[in-house]
């Protein structure tokens, strides 16, 4: 059984008027330390779908209006906020997109991340400190015992996104989630905190869900990968076979906007169009359509539920390799 | 000794500030030693010295029923300090918590801070002279309703830093991290608004010692027998041509305490955390 497994979500966001759907019956599932990549562009709903399951939905546009999200088999849109609050930060746990925000400037770091560990383990502040200043060593910040001190306007970016990941880490969880936790980092840096995110999860045996438009952060960490397009997953594969010969048309097309040392262009092969507005709803049929170069009669008309199966979400999809 | 010079830091080359802040200071602790610094007491009557004009023993001279108008003008600083420091108290923790709570709970805020609104469109005298004559005429009383009346501007200025704040990162993050709306609030937001809070309490004090000498003024603030600015103010004022240092020593004084706490809340507006720095600039 999937650690987290995702089934038909959709999520819509409330505006004075009506419901928007932007995400639109997803399903995957993520295996105990398996790692899953969701990849795609700005809008395509991939940060929400995080949002949906972390359930950080309270008080907000974004509504969940369909299907169930299971964690360790137990359906947690369900759960009350207290039984959720128990899960949250216990056994999941969530990295941010902007390290520079998300720690919280008026307590020193060290604090921080004993708060953390006190509230979901029974230890004393004592050992509670002890285990802070080992996670932040574990994180690859150098003099935690003088860190451990500083506030969060006192550190880079890298080194604040370090830090969440080991207030994230502190209580042990199953599954973290990491939200384009690379974004705001320098390329340099970037790759470090993937590395660092990549052996964490190796060594202390969690999933982890990625979520990035960058083909080349979710390759370099994940084993499977999820593309979404407009609110649906248009390819689920594993990553190498969708590296060697990506499936769906837009998959490809990612694939041609990377940019690539040895192949000499003018300029950056780009997807032409433009992601269709939300405001319209998600078309029954294939989003892509008028993007799409090798689109037919057939592309416009609506999904059938055997479509949905599949896991290349297109009627004339590329030849997989053997 | 490096305590003191760090607190001291901020009013280097701020003259005014300085010189408002040592008033203060020294009015403080004329407020809390009242009876040391005062050699009559400032009720006791005294039908022969009526109305004598200020002299060697009777500093600021004697009201129209002999009373010495230094000694009632000393205790007169205990009663602003009192009712200015009630206010504070009052407002913030009323008006701190509606304005925390409407901010984090949006459908809670729909509904109160509209009241807040409907509250914020009376003048503050207005509200304060009709919920005055609601109640007795106290000390408590006027604290209360003072602290009221300024409740709605701090719950106003709460509100907005509280929908800031909700949207930031690490708010989402303590709610991933498992924590609950009691812990969120009070850890994790409160300790963010302390700066923007002082500051709006050291304005409150000022307004709130003003506004208590014109309901002693109007004769709906305290009773006329305690000793205050505000009622020798009006009591005084029918003496106006014959002991105009009856209404010159209280109305200074109501004066230049008001001015130098205002002198001290834009200082300390000024040096607040910049973070916060833009958010004060229409408060």
């Amino acid at each position: 059984m999937p650690l987290l497994e995702v089934e038909n979500l959709s999520i819509a966001l409330s505006t004075d008027k009506r419901l928007i759907p932007v995400v639109h019956g997803i399903s995957f599932g993520i295996e105990a330390r398996q790692a899953l990549g969701i990849a795609g562009e700005s809008g395509c709903g991939k940060s929400l779908t995080c949002l949906g399951i972390m359930g950080l939905t309270e008080d907000s546009p974004i509504r969940i209006t369909g299907g169930t999200i299971r964690f360790a088999g137990r359906d947690i849109t369900r759960l009350s906020g207290r039984k959720r609050r128990e899960l949250m930060g216990n056994r999941m746990a969530m990295i941010f997109q902007e390290p520079m925000n998300s720690l919280n400037p008026v307590y020193r770091v060290g604090y921080q991340i004993t708060e953390a560990i006190v509230q979901h383990q029974s230890l004393s502040m004592r050992e509670a400190r002890k285990l802070a200043v080992e996670l932040l060593a574990d994180v690859g910040i150098p003099n935690p015992e003088e860190r451990q001190h500083d506030y969060p306007h006192q550190l880079s970016g890298g080194l604040r996104q370090r830090v969440m990941i080991a207030i994230a880490l502190s209580c042990e969880p199953d599954l973290l989630i990491a939200d384009e936790p690379t974004t705001a980092l320098d390329v340099t840096v970037q790759a470090q905190i993937l590395d660092l995110i990549a052996q964490l999860q190796e060594r202390r045996g969690m999933s982890l869900l990625l979520i990035s438009h960058d083909l080349g952060v979710i390759a370099r960490t994940c084993a499977h990968v999820a593309v979404m397009y407009c609110g649906r997953i248009v390819e689920y594969s594993s990553a190498n076979d969708l590296f060697a010969a990506p499936r769906h048309p837009y998959s490809v097309g990612l694939m041609n906007s990377m940019p690539d040392p040895d192949r000499d262009l003018e300029r950056l092969a780009a997807i032409a169009g433009n992601v269709p507005s939300l405001q319209d709803g998600i078309p029954t049929g294939c989003a892509f359509v008028p993007r799409c170069p090798q689109s037919a009669e057939k592309c416009s008309q609506p999904f059938v539920e055997s479509d949905f199966q599949k896991t290349v979400l297109c009627h004339f999809p590329h030849e997989a390799t053997q | 000794m490096t305590a003191i010079l760090a607190a001291v830091a901020p009013f280097r080359g701020r003259y005014m500030a300085s010189l408002g802040l040592v008033w203060l200071i020294c009015a403080a602790l004329i407020a809390i030693f009242a009876p040391w610094f005062s050699h009559f007491d400032p009720l006791q009557l005294d039908p022969v010295s009526r109305l004598i004009e200020p002299n060697g023993i009777h500093w600021f001279g004697t009201d129209h029923f002999g009373r010495d108008t230094y000694s009632r003008c000393v205790y007169g600083a205990r009663m602003a300090f009192v009712i200015g420091a009630g206010a504070v108290v009052i407002s913030l923790i009323v008006g701190g918590s509606i304005g925390l709570l409407s901010g984090y709970f949006s459908w809670l805020g729909h509904g109160l801070m509209r009241f807040v609104d409907v509250l914020m469109a009376f003048p503050a005298l207005l509200l304060a002279l009709f919920l005055m004559s609601l109640f007795e005429r106290s000390v408590g009383n006027t604290i209360l309703v003072i602290g009221l009346v300024y409740s709605a501007t701090t719950a106003r200025i709460l509100f907005g830093m509280t929908l800031k704040l909700k949207s930031e990162v690490y708010i989402d993050a303590a709610i991933c991290a498992g924590a609950n709306h009691l812990s969120i609030l009070l850890r994790h937001m409160l300790p963010n608004l302390i700066s923007p809070l002082l500051v709006q309490a050291s304005f409150i004090f000022a307004f709130a010692q003003l506004q208590a000498a014109a309901l002693d003024f109007l004769g709906l603030g305290l009773p006329p027998e305690i000793p205050s600015w505000g009622n020798m103010l009006s009591e005084s004022r029918i003496y106006i041509t014959r002991a105009p240092w009856l209404l010159i020593f209280p109305g200074s004084l109501i004066i230049v305490s008001v001015f130098s706490l205002n002198l001290v809340g834009d200082l300390m507006r000024d040096r607040i955390d910049p973070r916060f720095r833009n958010d004060f600039s229409g408060v």
